[in-house]
């Protein structure tokens, strides 16, 4: 393609991107180094129903007159990166000199809210992904060995955890796992313990998070998978059967290979999703043992005073978490596509 | 037949015209607030106002929506119905308008009490009041032969002969789930032990005291007499559990307390027990552990002064007495004249009669409030002592407050 071609046939996707990628990431970046101007006080006289006193309140215009001045706020630099609600630099480096132990020095860790939530974030990550592309695959490769009278409705019902909306799915299973509710109960009769509730306990709160986050994407893997089984070549698999390969042996040997690029793909797009877990833990009400950086956007955005630098501070670090987790992946890719070439 | 017809609608346009006769407006008027019913019956009333288009939007997530609503010139919502914490975000951002002249134009029948006057300018006009009480079932209190409590060590009391009697197991409710309703629990231990949010005049937090420690400690008791699942029970799965007839004693939301037993399927024993008394007092304070709310309406700012003026006109003809009739008295206490207090109101009455304090309006509440409901939740599950709690309580809030340049 002529240089100039391809200018003008790139051009509409350039500036869509530019528009819609590039310049978000520069303002979310922008408010992240940016915070909010002194707030200047001034004691007024405050009357409601209940009686008069005297309250601080905000001066309204000395404040306007010093935004007016400088519209973007004062300069934070990494100032909201490095608080207690990030990265806390000067609380890490106090837990250090302080604490006796490497035990004792992840404690103090865990208690800051940032590190917390990584922890949980991980954690769901790393398990929720493989689990859910090992699951989607077993059901994809039973799917395809089905009838074909069987197959359509049998798709259906496997794709239902993805196409309920993740809120809606993550509080129909809440209930249903509350003490008094079928699964809760069920559980408790079970284990022969009446007490058991798995909303009490941080752990078994973490367990039933991740079992929700297997359930809702496996059904995406499994698409992806059935679809890469349709172009399985069957020159190849008969070939297999007739050197008397087994089915486990045709799977690893013959299947497996085939569709090893769509489980990159599947990986690369689950290990984005799940980093920034947050339906389920609005869902199940488990902000007071899972938390995630995409649950900090939200808790600080909807509160009664919205912090908007943490939150951009939160999102440019989920972005960079995101790129960091994703390397490893888009490395291999890339070392694939070369070796090709 | 035709006479019956005819009176029908006679009996119509009589209604009609007595509903819309004195409330004609010429211009906007666009509410968004809160959704139960009291400002349902605000909203339907602002709606019957004729000669301008008349648009609500009343949603529980009001307070994500009102300030981005209310920030453009023109705003999109001529009205923010609020309450007192969520009116400090409209004032610090400066979105809402002083309402002085409109009312010496249109609003000589507002009461003074009505009118929340900040800094000498009239903000917001009142029009509910509302609280946090306790909430009881007397038949099973009869049952152990112990007076309604009015402390909380009566209630820790009171629920461990519930208990051991094995009439319930967690006879305990509280809407302790982490987040908002979790700090407001806090708050109302911390007003009740006597504590002071701030040190006097300034944004620095005071809470890491002997209070504070103390309002934890009651706090850890109680949440020992509820369902284990208490960190994730909101008001409305509290209500739940009362009318199930898990629960015996909670403190619950004045504006919840008519509706309470309403609900299909709830036990004759639950109906006919409910009972309602004041907030209780903890510590041996005087103060009752609770806090007093006002819900009223605001005015916008970045809109016409003939949008205002139809706004402002529009509300007050929501709110005029003749609004008071047997369906609305019930749905809230009114702060309107001519209003005749029902057996639900009486918690909320006892609460303003008792001394109870109004929840802060101050500019940095809000960011202790989130703080607090984050920070909470390790210490309800015994996984650090108060101290620790506290200490990472104040962490989280003066690194908020920085941000926010309160410090």
């Amino acid at each position: 393609m002529k240089h100039k071609t391809f200018f003008w046939f790139f051009l509409p996707t350039a500036v869509a991107m530019l528009l819609f990628i590039a310049m978000p990431l520069v303002s979310v970046v922008m408010q992240s180094l940016f915070t909010p101007h002194e707030q200047v006080f001034k004691i007024v006289e405050t009357c409601d129903p209940f009686g008069c006193k005297q309250s601080t309140g905000i001066d309204l215009e000395a404040t306007n007159s010093l935004r007016a001045e400088k519209p973007l706020g004062r300069f934070a630099g990494l100032n909201i990166y490095l608080d207690r609600g990030h990265l806390a630099s000067s609380e890490v480096a106090a837990a250090w000199l302080k604490s006796d132990g490497i035990g004792a020095f992840f404690n103090a860790i865990g208690n800051l809210p940032f590190y917390r939530a990584m922890a949980f974030t991980l954690t769901f990550t790393f398990l929720v992904t493989p689990l859910a592309i090992i699951l989607g695959f077993v059901i994809a490769v039973s799917v395809n060995s089905l009838h074909r009278h069987l197959k359509g409705l049998v798709i259906f019902f496997s794709l239902l955890p993805m196409i309920v909306s993740p809120l809606i799915g993550s509080l129909v299973l809440f209930w249903m796992i509350d003490s008094r509710g079928i699964l809760g109960n069920a559980l408790q009769w079970l284990f022969q313990d009446p007490d058991l509730s798995l909303k009490a306990s941080t752990g078994l709160t973490w367990v039933m998070l991740m079992v929700y986050g297997v359930w809702h994407t496996a059904p995406f893997a499994f698409v992806v998978f059935y679809a890469g089984l349709q172009t399985l070549p069957q020159d190849t698999l008969e070939s297999s059967m007739i050197d008397g390969a087994s089915r486990w042996q045709q799977i690893k040997y013959v299947v497996i290979p085939h569709i090893m690029p769509l489980v990159t793909f599947v990986a690369l797009i689950q290990l984005m999703d799940n980093f920034r877990v947050f339906e389920p833990i609005v869902g199940f009400n488990a902000s007071a043992h899972a938390t995630s950086l995409s649950w900090f956007i939200f808790n600080d955005l909807a509160g009664e005073t919205r912090l908007l630098s943490s939150a951009s501070t939160t999102s440019v670090l989920t972005i960079l978490g995101v790129c960091i987790l994703l390397s490893p992946v888009l490395v291999r890719t890339w070392r694939d596509f070369n070796r090709k070439v | 037949m035709l006479l019956k017809r005819i009176a029908l609608t006679s009996a119509l346009v009589l209604t009609a015209s007595a509903a819309f006769a004195d409330c004609t407006i010429s211009g906007r008027v666009s509410i968004i607030g809160n959704e139960f019913p009291a400002i349902q019956t605000i909203g339907a009333g602002a709606s019957e106002c004729t000669g301008g288009e008349v648009t609500t939007n009343l949603t529980a997530d009001h307070q994500t929506l009102n300030v981005p609503g209310m920030q453009g010139d023109p705003a999109e919502y001529t009205s923010a119905i609020v309450a007192n914490s969520s009116i400090v975000a409209l004032m610090n951002d400066d979105l809402i308008r002083p309402l002085d002249d409109l009312i010496a134009e249109h609003g000589q029948d507002l009461q003074k009490s009505q009118l929340i006057t900040i800094d000498g300018k009239v903000m917001a006009v009142a029009f509910m009041a509302n609280a946090q009480h306790l909430v009881y079932r007397s038949d099973v209190l009869a049952k152990i032969g112990v007076d309604v409590p009015t402390t909380y060590e009566e209630m820790l009391a009171a629920a461990e002969m519930i208990r051991s009697q094995g009439i319930m197991e967690n006879p305990v409710g509280g809407a302790y789930a982490s987040g908002w309703n979790l700090a407001q629990e806090f708050n109302n231990m911390y007003i009740g032990m006597g504590g002071e949010f701030f040190s006097a005049g300034t944004a620095e937090v005071s809470i890491n005291n002997a209070q504070g420690v103390a309002t934890l400690e009651m706090m850890k008791s109680l949440s020992e007499y509820m369902n284990p699942d208490f960190l994730t029970h909101d008001s409305n799965a509290t209500n739940a559990e009362y009318r199930a007839g898990n629960v015996a004693l909670m403190n619950m939301w004045g504006s919840r307390a008519a509706s309470l037993v309403e609900a299909e399927g709830v036990a004759q024993e639950v109906v006919d027990g409910m009972a309602i008394a004041g907030p209780m007092t903890v510590g041996g304070g005087n103060i009752p552990a609770t806090t007093l709310w006002w819900d009223g309406w605001t005015v916008s700012k970045n809109i016409s002064d003939e949008d205002a003026a139809a706004t402002f006109i529009a509300l007050t003809h929501a709110i005029r007495p003749e609004m008071l009739n047997e369906e609305t008295s019930s749905q809230a206490v009114w702060l309107i004249s001519g209003y005749e207090p029902t057996d639900a109101s009486e918690g909320v009455i006892a609460a303003a009669n008792a001394g109870s304090v109004p929840y802060p309006m101050l500019p940095f509440q809000g960011l202790l409030h989130t703080a607090l409901g984050a920070e909470l939740t390790d210490f309800m599950q015994g996984k650090e002592d108060a101290a620790t709690a506290l200490a990472d309580i104040e962490a989280a809030y003066n690194a908020a407050a920085k941000e926010k340049g309160f410090l």
